[in-house]
């Protein structure tokens, strides 16, 4: 195959939708979707509410470039490339913290954190063209927020975060209207493991609904166990209890958007969260219905959504508010970030059952989560069969004309169509 | 007899080695029956490691119940992050009686704990453990348990998928 050949063979009108495994085994295609697919697209890099304070700083690896995730003096996010003009070393150590300042201790180079070079030890012995002005701390070429979640990309000519982020938006406003002051937080605690698989298998795990009666069976038999209605209703095709729907949402975005029947902290009261959370979670209620009015309420309340933000980044709105992105390591591995996220008025009570919810399902030791991973790292084993076994079937719900099911696939086919047609573009 | 104040460092350290050699061999329903009806098993998020359950996202924040849970859920085969199940091997040392408080005796312990799977390299969890201890009917019982890991990422331990 070529370099311009496609890696998908999407032929609607045959029925036809497969994905060469190529894709997910290959380590030559790593270094190329890391310059045109990362590199290209707009990128996670932080919640606001993780700098609350001007000078408070978080350091972390976005798109393999170490970055700095900060609040400046005039109290504006910025972000930059952790590492110094002179020779290259990061700026900031800490994983996270409050500075004015960023050291450079190898050769005493010090940044203010608006980014521009202040002091440096000996100047005089520079020559006349020496300028500080020049040698700030680099930005990324874009960085934009929308709603406090805050994005950067490597692609100057890239269209605005606005319009990127297309009808993902609404999604984004359904997560920031559980808060009654429109401020989420980021929860103390991250979650960080690696999974012996390729990234893009996270990306379609994330939001696949076909695998969860199979995969989940553990989590379902807890749920029954804790008094919850896991029984798909006969004759209306689904294997879940309550019927879910798969949307593209543009360039790449795409979610499933569920009537929740697993309950929700904001504000759907199941049997798990005990007689005792009933009250507050009916007041939590109220006020969304009073704020947003009924039909609002219920949208934000009734539903969960699992929404994937192309490429890499997740958020699973629903028992908990899950933000999750993830990087590649390497082709057949990933690390992956994973924090809570809720609304800042929360109460204490309403905030530890956030974070309960948050555990029966998601992360290292959840109840569901390690059978994700098992599952991940055993497509990855089996992959390596790629050159024998070429393709992989993606074709669930692509006879229907309009709406498609959670546990169909055109929320899948529409990330590999974007990611597609970003790796075979022609620079 | 035990009893709390009379309770020995040596006392603590047979029942912790006991303890692990009964997660080593998945004997579960066994290992319940050390922990008192309102125990807890705590797993803190690598970067949070000081911090309290109900503020932070943890790994593993269990109640006795959701313990009874994750025993029955690792008992099933449709496990699959534990089918076939990890072999485990759990090295327990520096153990210390910490404080007594009234009938609670808080102890600490290190651990090292090497997880195998497949052909897959070690997965190997180090930090310490906390314990509250409580003689119930002449008996040490676990009241709570946090394990916390020095890895500063969870990173390629991957899941905490079997009892830490």
């Amino acid at each position: 195959m070529s370099e311009q050949d496609s890696f998908i063979i999407d032929d609607p009108e045959n029925l036809i939708f497969r994905l060469n495994r190529r894709t997910l085994s290959d380590p030559s295609i790593l270094d190329e979707e890391r310059r045109k697919v990362f590199d290209r697209s707009w990128i996670y890099c932080g919640h606001a509410s993780e700098i609350p304070n001007v000078g408070d700083f978080e350091t972390r690896n976005v798109c393999g470039r170490p970055v700095i995730f900060c609040r400046d003096e005039d109290n504006k996010v910025r972000v930059f490339l952790n590492s110094c003009a002179h020779r290259g070393a990061q700026v900031c150590r800490e994983r996270f913290g409050n500075a004015r300042r960023f050291y450079c201790f190898y050769h005493g180079w010090t940044y203010g954190c608006d980014g521009r070079l202040k002091t440096v030890p000996a100047e005089d012995s520079y020559p006349p063209n020496f300028n500080k002005e020049r040698l700030s701390l680099r930005e990324p070429p874009r960085v934009e927020g929308y709603r406090d979640f805050w994005f950067i990309s490597f692609n100057s000519e890239i269209i605005s975060l606005d319009e990127y982020l297309g009808d993902a938006k609404d999604y984004i406003d359904l997560v920031v209207e559980q808060s009654p002051s429109g401020r989420m937080e980021i929860v103390e605690g991250t979650q960080e493991y690696d999974i012996k698989a390729n990234w893009k298998l996270l990306v379609e795990n994330s939001f696949d609904d076909y695998h969860l009666v199979s995969t989940h069976k553990t989590w379902l038999d807890y749920m029954k166990d804790s008094g919850v209605q896991i029984r798909a209703p006969k004759g209306q095709g689904l294997l879940l209890p309550t019927h879910g729907v798969g949307k593209n949402l543009g360039n790449g975005c795409a979610v499933i958007d569920n009537i929740n029947f697993r309950g929700r902290p904001v504000a759907k009261w199941i049997s798990i969260y005990g007689e005792s959370a009933k009250e507050e979670i009916e007041q939590i209620r109220q006020e969304l219905v009073e704020r947003l009015g009924e039909e609002r309420a219920a949208r934000v309340a009734d539903t969960n959504r699992n929404l994937v933000i192309f490429p890499n980044l997740v958020i699973n709105d629903g028992s908990s508010v899950t933000i999750r992105a993830f990087w590649p390591l390497a082709a057949d591995k990933m690390k992956v970030t994973a924090w809570a996220l809720g609304p800042v008025e929360e109460t204490r009570n309403a905030r530890a059952r956030r974070l309960d919810s948050f555990l029966t399902f998601y992360g290292p030791g959840g109840f569901a989560t390690p059978d994700d991973v098992e599952a991940l790292e055993s497509v990855q084993l089996g992959l390596q069969t790629w050159r024998e076994l070429e393709w992989s079937e993606m074709t669930r719900g692509i006879d229907k004309e309009g709406e498609q099911l959670n546990t169909d696939e055109l929320h899948l086919r529409t990330f590999w169509r974007q990611w597609n047609k970003l790796m075979t573009q022609v620079a | 007899m035990v009893t709390a104040d009379s309770i020995t460092r040596a006392e603590i350290e047979d029942f912790l080695y006991e303890e692990a050699a009964l997660l080593d061999r998945w004997r579960l329903e066994d290992w319940l029956e050390l922990l008192t009806d309102d125990a807890e098993y705590e797993v803190p998020s690598t970067d949070a490691p000081l911090s309290k359950t109900g503020d932070a996202l943890f790994l593993i924040a269990d109640d006795f119940n959701r313990i009874k849970a994750r025993v029955k859920r690792l008992n099933d085969p449709e496990a699959h992050a534990e089918s076939p199940r990890s072999r485990t091997r759990r090295m327990i040392s520096n153990v210390r009686i910490t404080k007594l408080q009234g009938a609670d005796i808080h102890a600490a312990a290190n651990f090292s704990v090497y997880r195998f799977r497949y052909g897959y390299d070690v997965r190997h969890f180090v930090g310490h453990y906390h314990y509250i201890l409580k003689v119930e009917g002449r008996k040490l019982k676990i009241r709570k348990r946090r394990a916390i890991l020095d890895n500063t990422e969870l990173g390629a331990q991957g899941a905490v998928s079997f009892i830490l």
